[in-house]
């Protein structure tokens, strides 16, 4: 321990702390100030963002004791009291705030850009910025909120908000409200799992399989258990209940046994004093492996050399084998007057959410712990809870999930992490037990995006009516089940675009193999298939010489067309709208005015692109699909919503809250949400399949009209007038010419016992199994996007300036925040076309670091126009459906399709290499069907 | 992860060595620490006994004039390079190749010298200070000397010097005179290692004219284990007329005489061909209009 003096928000610390902490540990650990986030501690992400005598650095790497006699300013000491910084309040107005996560380092490295630079162009934010990451908002409202703060700093009038337009406003819905919590983010007060404590709290790491295949001959323990401040380590042996967990299928060991299946599977667990005592004790850990062969890839492990991986499983390495049948293909290619057929592969990916895996267990009689109670920021609470209480050998009542905020989640964080992990060390040791994986060890552990090889046969006829679409994809699912059903069902069941198509027969096979598990990842499936299918459709335009935009709108799925699940569209079709509305952004952003796919400046080739893509709103298939929602009034007037829907910045409280508020006829801010608490709040379901606002969002509106005619009810009771002569206004209850405060009538309720609350369990309309030939599903929501690309003919660099889009998602329930989840997509979907894969070779994980897995930054952030169209949904809360997941879907293919019309090299697989699209340029070859990761 | 023990920041030269010399080879200089600390994370080794943070010594974290040369400390950060008029001045070459490694918050505590001791071959800052000649200040085995920057690479990420006994102090180089101008271009990819596909400093002296290179320097980089001069493509410009056909001689020279690997996950060999190409040429381009400006000095 060595004295360390700094002044920290103005205020001088003297603190005796050890010289190996970093600042961000010093300022999180030793003075409590957790605004500052750690994201990568690789220097990478650069959300832990503090100043240095007015320079940003990255805390994570900064060591403390280089900070001795210097001046730090972080995110808590920005505000002058009450009173927001302009930086904080721009980035709240233009709803630059999503899971907040970033948003400490990307406000830090602004207000470093304002001093320097009181007028930043767009230019000087992006050179800022370049390294301070955000996966949430896509950069838009972050670039439009540093230019507004900059405004507010020197006297000018702040920018207007960038809303987009919609329809039929209402009081509440449809009105950009701020999110829940949204102060708190700005301020650095929101609390993440990680920023949580208890007294005599203990830390625990995990032992990872650092083999892909391999059987366990024996593990020894002893060492680790020596090591003084180790207060338990666990093995396969103190599981209490059932050593398996998984959402779909149980398949996946909390700990392992007799063998390992991927680089990352969990052998062993340590709580100890600190988490340098717990990494000290995970080394001595001895583990015999014996390796097994290794299946490296989806079609090696469909093959008979394979060794099965599960063999519990029925069908072997094959996980699952998906397939549509609709009409009669061998017709419809002999209908057809041209035929496209073209194999593409996608990468595994990572969804790298900022906020690394975080689980914090405490054992039941622990103060203020009726029973184990584990804090996580997971998309699923209850489904955590059962299987943390299957593991333990519990019932679901003896533990409790209690929802943290989630620093992004993109269906990352809907598998068992730390959960059942930090039960077990709770239970064992009796003390409060924090799980917090380092970003390098959740690069490794967590399911990913499925790769995919994808071959697709498509036929037209010559007036480009698609009369068949043949299909065969191979996913890869990973060593465990996780959500690879599912998401490779919802890849074959989209795979002939959102188009009418008479005939089809698609094969998909989700493959067992030694790699990371695949699991759910924003697109869930279609973001793979979209690839290919939009892909195919511009090649079947340039081969009939129709306008690609015009093939798409004779083909374009509307009310009255069956899908090829046997679906017929009834309502809410808005694709053709989404269509025009771009075509007509495309015509008006061109720089000439003769509108032309592509053209030349130099060495630069300049090109629009454009795609489509459907998606599913809620789980479908069969599935049941429900969620409950409460809400109750209070004496003081203000009204709480609580549902166990999972927020990771996607925003579902504002959206109940929203719901509630439109119902009860009360402002906005008189509604609190409290979210993800198994034992005070209803289940929601799961958050995932873009599925909330609708279901969530439906069970928030009901309960609240519910309690409304609750309210009213009373009312006439009090006053003894009739129901229907009962008005609301402004949180007002109006009655003869007289009103009543909502909090008068609850006091009136409660002193009457009679309970100012209601509770609803919505149902989503049943949908029918693939295969029956019914409704698959309840919505679909539609979009379509143009990407302008620039390549530069020298280096074959990629550079996407703008994209243009327009979706359609029944009702915008909350306009501006919805465009971020839109902004985010595009940009989350750029990534995935450009910079983004997580490299495996032969089951041995390449992407080990943040360092090596590049996701966008601001500096890749186009111009993004973003409209909306409003078919609502009949079933829909005031008509919406689902936004989580569309807008990631066609950015891909918009970009390939206008790197093509750029250079007439067709990308086969992402991401793009600019090495091979260049070679490719000077041989004068027409495709590229290597990636990045071939480079070798 | 504990990545170091004990932390030390000296304020003198003969204090940060005395250091060295009481840790007995278990104690590491280290500067702005974002190439050292975040290799530690990557690597998982063992936390490092103590480090020996430099950037307190006064006369390694300053640029200054002395006589004809430009000295600029090992322990100056880029962003210190990017905003000094000095250095602009001297080595447009320098500002450039140093604007454009990692963001701000790295730019901010990462110096000139970890660039250059950790011993990259295409290390945006060694790209240009090969090509300016740059001479290094080091004290190696207890002596103080001054060694052509060159010197100091063995091998990727290999240096000569060895960070637990050795240090590196300052650069110099030759101020610019009329006729002299540097410029630097890079490639990245979007994908993996934030590393330079190919980078390329050029630096050239023109006559009183403009009208003939008098000489020129080129470094393009990573075409071996070490950075090098393209000294084929130089020799050509030599003497020759500023036009487009001894550019792409130069050009053809520098394509033929260099011979870049692939290496995984960055660059196929074909690729890094043709941007020699391509970056020779922008580079070459722009040295000579910085140097036919009447500003330039």
């Amino acid at each position: 321990m060595t004295l360390l003096m700094m002044t920290v928000n103005g205020q001088a610390q003297h603190l005796d702390v050890p010289e190996s902490r970093t600042l961000a540990q010093f300022l999180r650990l030793d003075l409590g100030l957790t605004g500052t986030k750690i994201g990568c501690e690789e220097a990478e992400c650069g959300i832990c963002t503090v100043l240095v005598d007015g320079t940003p650095v990255n805390s994570c790497i900064y060591p403390a004791f280089k900070a001795q006699g210097r001046h730090i300013q972080t995110i808590e000491g920005l505000a002058d009291g009450e009173t927001l910084h302009p930086l904080q309040r721009e980035f709240i107005r233009h709803g630059a705030v999503q899971c907040g996560f970033c948003t400490p380092g990307l406000i830090m490295t602004a207000s470093a850009l304002l001093t320097e630079n009181p007028e930043p162009g767009v230019e000087d934010i992006k050179h800022a910025l370049k390294d301070t990451y955000c996966r949430c908002t896509g950069y838009t409202s972050v670039i439009q909120a540093i230019q507004s703060a900059a405004r507010d700093q020197h006297g000018a009038e702040p920018l207007p908000v960038n809303e987009p337009e919609v329809d039929e406003p209402m009081d509440v819905i449809s009105r950009s409200v701020s999110p829940q919590q949204v102060v708190e983010k700005v301020t650095g007060k929101a609390l993440y799992t990680d920023d949580i404590t208890f007294p005599g709290m203990l830390f625990a790491r995990t032992l990872r399989s650092p083999l892909p295949h391999a059987r366990i001959r024996s593990i020894h323990t002893e060492q680790a258990k020596k090591v003084p401040g180790v207060q338990a380590v666990l093995t396969h042996a103190d599981v209490p209940g059932e050593n398996l967990h998984g959402l779909v299928y149980r398949d996946w060991p909390v700990l392992c046994q007799d063998v390992v299946r991927y680089v990352g599977d969990a052998v062993a667990i340590v709580a100890a004093e600190s988490e340098e005592i717990a990494a000290e004790a995970l080394a001595l850990i001895e583990v015999d492996y014996e390796p097994l062969t290794v299946v490296g890839d989806p079609k090696f492990a469909h093959s008979p050399e394979a060794p099965v991986l599960h063999p519990n499983h029925p069908t072997g390495n094959l996980l699952k084998h998906i397939k549509v049948r609709h009409g009669d293909i061998e017709q419809g290619f002999a209908e057809a007057d041209v035929i496209i057929e073209r194999e593409y592969h996608t990468p595994t990916t990572e969804h790298a959410f900022l906020e690394p895996e975080c689980a914090i267990g405490v054992p039941a009689g622990f103060p203020d712990h009726e029973k184990l109670t584990v804090y996580v920021g997971s998309q699923i609470p209850y489904q955590d809870r059962n299987q943390i209480a299957r593991a333990m050998g519990l019932e679901e009542e003896q533990v409790r999930v209690i929802g943290t905020l989630i620093g992004g989640g993109f269906g990352g964080k809907e598998d068992i992490a730390g959960q059942i992990h930090v039960s077990m060390l709770a239970t064992v040791t009796g003390r409060p037990v924090k799980m917090l994986y380092t970003r390098q060890e959740s690069l490794i552990f967590h399911p990913k995006r499925h790769a995919t090889i994808i071959r697709i046969k498509t036929g037209a006829k010559r007036d480009g009516r698609l009369t068949a679409v043949e299909a065969e994809l191979y996913g890869d699912g990973g060593a465990y089940a996780s959500l690879s059903d599912k998401v490779m069902t919802r890849a074959t069941t989209h795979a002939t675009g959102p188009y009418y198509v008479p005939h089809a027969k698609i094969d998909c096979y989700a493959m067992y193999t030694n790699n990371v598990p695949s699991g759910a990842f924003r697109g869930f499936g279609v973001t793979q298939s979209a690839f290919a299918v939009e892909q195919n459709m511009d090649q079947i335009a340039a081969a009939l010489q129709i306008d690609p935009i015009e093939l798409r709108r004779i083909n374009a799925q509307k009310v009255g067309v069956t899908t090829a699940t046997g679906q017929l569209l009834r309502e809410s079709v808005g694709l053709l709208e989404t269509i025009d509305d771009v075509t007509r952004d495309m015509r008006s952003h061109h720089p000439a005015p003769q509108f032309q796919w592509a053209w030349r400046e130099g060495h630069k080739a300049f090109a629009w692109g454009i795609a489509c893509a459907y998606k599913n709103t809620g789980l479908g298939g069969g599935a049941p699909d429900k969620s409950e929602a409460e809400v109750e009034a209070y004496e003081d007037g203000s009204v709480q919503v609580r549902t166990a829907a999972a927020d990771m910045g996607q925003g579902i409280a504002h959206v109940v809250a929203q719901c509630a508020a439109e119902e009860l006829h009360i402002p906005y801010d008189r509604v609190r949400v409290l979210l993800c608490d198994t034992d005070l709040t209803p289940n929601g379901g799961p958050t995932t399949a873009s599925r909330q606002t609708f279901m969530t969002g439906n069970a928030a509106r009901l309960a609240a009209s519910a309690l409304r005619d609750a309210l009213a009810q009373s009312v006439a009771e009090m006053f003894d007038v009739p129901p229907e002569q009962i008005r609301y206004e402004e949180g007002l209850l109006r009655y003869n010419g007289s009103t009543v405060s909502v909090g008068e009538v609850v006091q009136w309720m409660k002193s009457n016992g009679l309970e100012a609350r209601t509770r609803h369990e919505y149902w989503a309309p049943p949908t029918q199994p693939l295969g029956s030939g019914g409704d698959m599903h309840f919505a679909f929501s539609y979009a379509t996007q143009a990407a302008l690309v620039e390549v530069d003919l020298e280096t074959g660099e990629i550079l996407v300036r703008k994209v243009l889009s327009s979706t359609d998602i029944g009702r915008a329930i909350n306009p501006l925040m919805l465009q971020g989840q839109i902004e985010g997509g595009i940009v989350m979907a750029l990534g995935n076309c450009l910079t983004e894969q997580f490299i495996i070779e032969d089951g041995v994980p390449w992407t080990r670091l943040l360092a090596r897995y590049k996701m966008p930054s601001i500096k890749h952030a186009p111009e993004i126009v973003s409209r909306l169209v409003e078919h609502r949904a009949a079933e829909g809360p005031y008509g919406a459906k689902g936004v989580g997941e569309i807008p990631s879907i066609n950015t891909t293919p918009a970009i390939c399709n206008a790197i093509y019309n750029a250079t007439g090299v067709r990308v086969y697989a992402i991401p793009v290499d600019q090495d091979a699209l260049l070679r490719a340029m000077k041989a004068q070859q027409d495709a590229i069907t290597t990636a990045w990761s071939d480079v070798r | 992860m504990k990545l170091w023990n004990h932390y030390h920041t000296p304020q003198t030269v003969d204090e940060a060595l005395a250091l060295l010399r009481q840790y007995a080879g278990q104690a590491r200089i280290v500067a702005g620490g974002t190439d050292l600390l975040i290799e530690g994370r990557a690597e998982q080794h063992p936390p490092h006994e103590a480090l020996v943070d430099i950037t307190s010594i006064p006369e390694l974290v300053t640029i200054q004039q002395d006589g004809d040369w430009l000295v600029i400390g090992a322990g100056v950060t880029h962003a210190q390079i990017v905003k000094s008029a000095l250095v602009q001045q001297a080595a447009a070459c320098l500002v450039e190749s140093c604007g454009v490694v990692g963001g701000p918050q790295v730019r901010n505590v990462a110096t000139l010298g970890g660039n250059v001791a950790h011993a990259l071959p295409a290390g945006d800052g060694t790209v240009s200070l090969v090509a300016l000649d740059a001479q290094a200040e080091v004290i190696l085995n207890g002596e103080r000397r001054w060694l052509p920057i060159q010197d100091l690479y063995l091998g990727p990420a290999k240096s000569r010097l060895d960070p637990s006994r050795d240090l590196l102090l300052r650069f110099r180089l030759s101020r610019a005179t009329s006729g002299q101008a540097s410029a630097f271009n890079r490639v990245m990819r979007p994908q993996g290692v934030a590393l330079p596909v190919l980078g390329c400093a050029t630096w050239v002296q023109l006559n009183a004219e403009r009208t003939h290179y008098v000489s020129a320097r080129i470094c393009i980089a990573p075409v071996g284990p070490t950075p090098s001069r393209a000294v084929v493509a130089e020799a050509v410009l030599a003497g020759q007329p500023v036009s487009e056909d001894t550019l792409r001689s130069a050009v053809a020279a520098a394509q033929e005489s260099l011979h870049p690997r692939t290496s995984k996950y960055r660059a196929t060999h074909e690729y890094r061909h043709e941007l020699i190409a391509v970056l020779l040429r922008r580079t070459l381009t722009t040295a000579v209009e910085r140097a036919c400006t009447p500003a330039a000095v």
